[in-house]
């Protein structure tokens, strides 16, 4: 039976997020736990990647400083753990206010430039704040900071491997219905026409610049809460995860997956993590693999993985 | 606060202002024609700097070395441009900047492969190796005063080419209308190509240049492409006057900050605070500047660009 062209996306979001919720299933019944660790880890790019799709997808603003986002989140985790805070709440409420904050200083400020300067003062943003986090010697600088217990929220015990991981792919799902909310409300429709055509936007009575910043503070929130999540998967901190390298990453899940369809980044993470554990139990230098990949991708497939997977209507 | 330690902190300013110039240069050229955003460029600085280290184990001459270092470069720039690049000019920039993001692992891995994971490293001729006497008391190395020349001969060749010959006006033409240029029978790939080239060739001879002065290794040209990205948008993307002055502030900013905001810091507070808050701040510094100038200047301080 053809399945019609309407129901496509939708069955393909059920086959991911089903896939995802098995992952741990399989890891227990094969006693594999490298793999729980991976998806989780999976996931979490997926958040930043969807967060990053917002403004990127939708907004028409290309952020190369996301990474920015996830070290926030991820150092107001690691701080308030070495200094002895255990209440998870406090923690991850703290990373989500500090990335929050963080992001409508960095917007308010880079909204003012458009195009290639926008791309660059965002990176220089994210380079000062990694070059911030190397500094704070207390902090561990260079080497990081480890934290020493993930904690509890309730009866949710994050030092469980199984526990953790399906609170993040719960915050990955409720993440991305809040965003197909946001994007389907006249909110989203205003930012994603003054992408398109600014002039008209301006002519229909719509400040672009601040919805702009609505999104990007947004956006940088749910990336922020992408960098608590990670702290807590990995125990640990450290100004890497600030790295540009990391923002360009980011960038690399949402155009694969393809750019404005949200679920799409989310396949652009699992695709692009796994893709580089392949590569990397096949050769050392898997990444001289990786590299052409990704020219061939832009150069060959710019609708992403999306447009294949739902068909032409979400192209 | 020592005058002399001033002027040494202020010519090794200059000197990394002279090698970011020798980057932007090239960069800045190839983003206002053709409007292409190209991370790779510090790949080929990185190129330049492992092939100067080939060619001086091979010929065992350092200006050998650099002669067949800076052609070769030109070389892989072409190369690179006929092959990727030439297919992302009329792209965004979102998608130029996952291309050579792409370029960038591929280059990166690409020397660990030849040249093995351990840095590599060049020597300084003999001749230039030892110090000169500026001051009275204030030895200074005579290889850093010869990269501080080369930079501002470069600097004054790039104002001729562009100023005074016709290749120059075509180069200037092709910025701001390249499809007219082309509508008058100037081939605009090969400019393009020649234009690439150029920054490559410039790229390559900053990473030669440098290689005695820092161990060669893989991803290096990383932190150093940033720092070039911030002096062409604090300079004005497009423009190579502005790219020179945005060099050379951005180059003294960083090292005189570096070598004497924790000493004014501590002035001001306590020992601790001082030590804590001077080395963050100053490594922060030029990000700090180029952000209050374009929150002021939106296209930077000569640009006409968006």
């Amino acid at each position: 039976m053809r399945v019609s062209a309407i129901d496509r996306p939708r069955i393909a979001v059920f086959a991911l997020f089903g896939l995802l919720a098995l992952v741990p299933v399989y890891s227990g019944l094969f006693d594999q736990p490298f793999y729980l660790t991976l998806f989780a880890r999976v996931m979490i790019f997926a958040l930043a990647a969807v967060s990053l799709d917002l403004v990127l997808g939708f907004g028409g603003m290309v952020s190369f400083g996301h990474a920015a986002y996830l070290g926030v989140g991820a150092y107001a985790v690691g701080i308030l753990a070495y200094h002895g805070v255990d209440s998870v709440p406090i923690r991850w409420g703290v990373a989500i206010l500090a990335s929050a904050a963080v992001a409508l200083f960095i917007g308010a400020v880079s909204l003012r430039t458009s195009g290639m300067y926008f791309i660059m003062i965002t990176l220089a943003f994210a380079q000062m704040l990694f070059y911030l986090a190397v500094s704070l010697k207390a902090y561990g600088g260079d080497d990081g900071l480890p934290i020493a217990r993930r904690g509890t929220i309730g009866p949710i015990d994050l030092n469980n491997g199984t526990q953790l991981y399906y609170l993040i792919l719960i915050l990955l799902a409720a993440t991305l219905t809040l965003a197909h909310r946001v994007v389907g409300s006249r909110f989203g429709r205003a930012l994603e026409g003054a992408k398109w055509n600014e002039r008209r936007a301006i002519a229909l009575g719509i400040a672009p610049y601040r919805y702009r910043l609505v999104a990007f503070v947004i956006s940088g929130t749910v990336c922020g809460l992408a960098g608590a999540l990670l702290a807590t998967l990995t125990s640990f901190v450290s100004p890497s995860y600030m790295a540009w390298t990391r923002s360009g990453e980011v960038i690399v899940m949402v155009v694969l997956g393809g750019m404005a369809t949200l679920t799409g980044p989310i396949i652009g993470a699992v695709v692009l993590l796994v893709l580089e554990e392949i590569l990397a139990t096949l050769t050392i230098h898997w990444m001289l693999i990786l590299g052409p990949i990704l020219i061939l991708v832009v150069l060959f497939a710019r609708r992403g993985l999306w447009g294949w997977i739902a068909g032409d209507r979400h192209g | 606060m020592d005058p002399v330690l001033l002027l040494v902190q202020a010519l090794n300013g200059l000197q990394l202002g002279v090698m970011l110039f020798l980057l932007a240069a090239g960069l800045t050229l190839v983003f206002g024609i053709m409007n292409l955003v190209n991370l790779a460029h510090g790949s080929l600085y990185m190129v330049g700097a492992y092939l100067m280290a080939a060619f001086q184990g091979w010929t065992g001459s350092f200006v050998a070395a650099l002669l067949l270092a800076v052609p070769a470069t030109l070389l892989v720039g072409v190369a690179v441009e006929l092959i990727v690049l030439r297919r992302l000019y009329d792209r965004d920039h979102l998608d130029q900047v996952l291309g050579t993001f792409g370029l960038i692992l591929f280059f990166n891995e690409l020397v660990r492969v030849i040249w093995g994971p351990a840095a590599l490293f060049v020597a300084m001729p003999s001749a230039l190796s030892g110090t000169v006497a500026l001051l009275p008391g204030a030895p200074y190395p005579v290889y850093r005063l010869v990269i501080i020349g080369a930079g501002l001969l470069v600097a004054a060749f790039l104002s001729w080419l562009v100023t005074q010959t016709r290749t120059g006006m075509l180069i200037r033409a092709g910025a701001s209308n390249p499809i007219m240029v082309a509508a008058l029978g100037v081939d605009i790939r090969l400019l393009f190509t020649l234009v690439f080239g150029l920054g490559a060739a410039l790229a390559g001879l900053a990473g030669a240049l440098a290689a005695p002065l820092l161990s060669v290794e893989s991803a290096m040209g990383d932190g150093v492409l940033i720092l070039t990205f911030v002096v062409i948008v604090i300079g004005g993307i497009g423009s190579i006057r502005g790219a020179f002055v945005a060099a050379v502030l951005v180059g003294i900013v960083d090292t005189v900050g570096r070598a004497f905001l924790p000493i004014l810091l501590r002035e001001i507070f306590n020992r601790q605070v001082a030590n804590a808050a001077g080395p963050a701040l100053a490594s922060m510094l030029i990000y700090l500047l180029m952000a209050a100038i374009l929150a002021f200047r939106p296209r930077g301080l000569f640009g006409a660009r968006g």
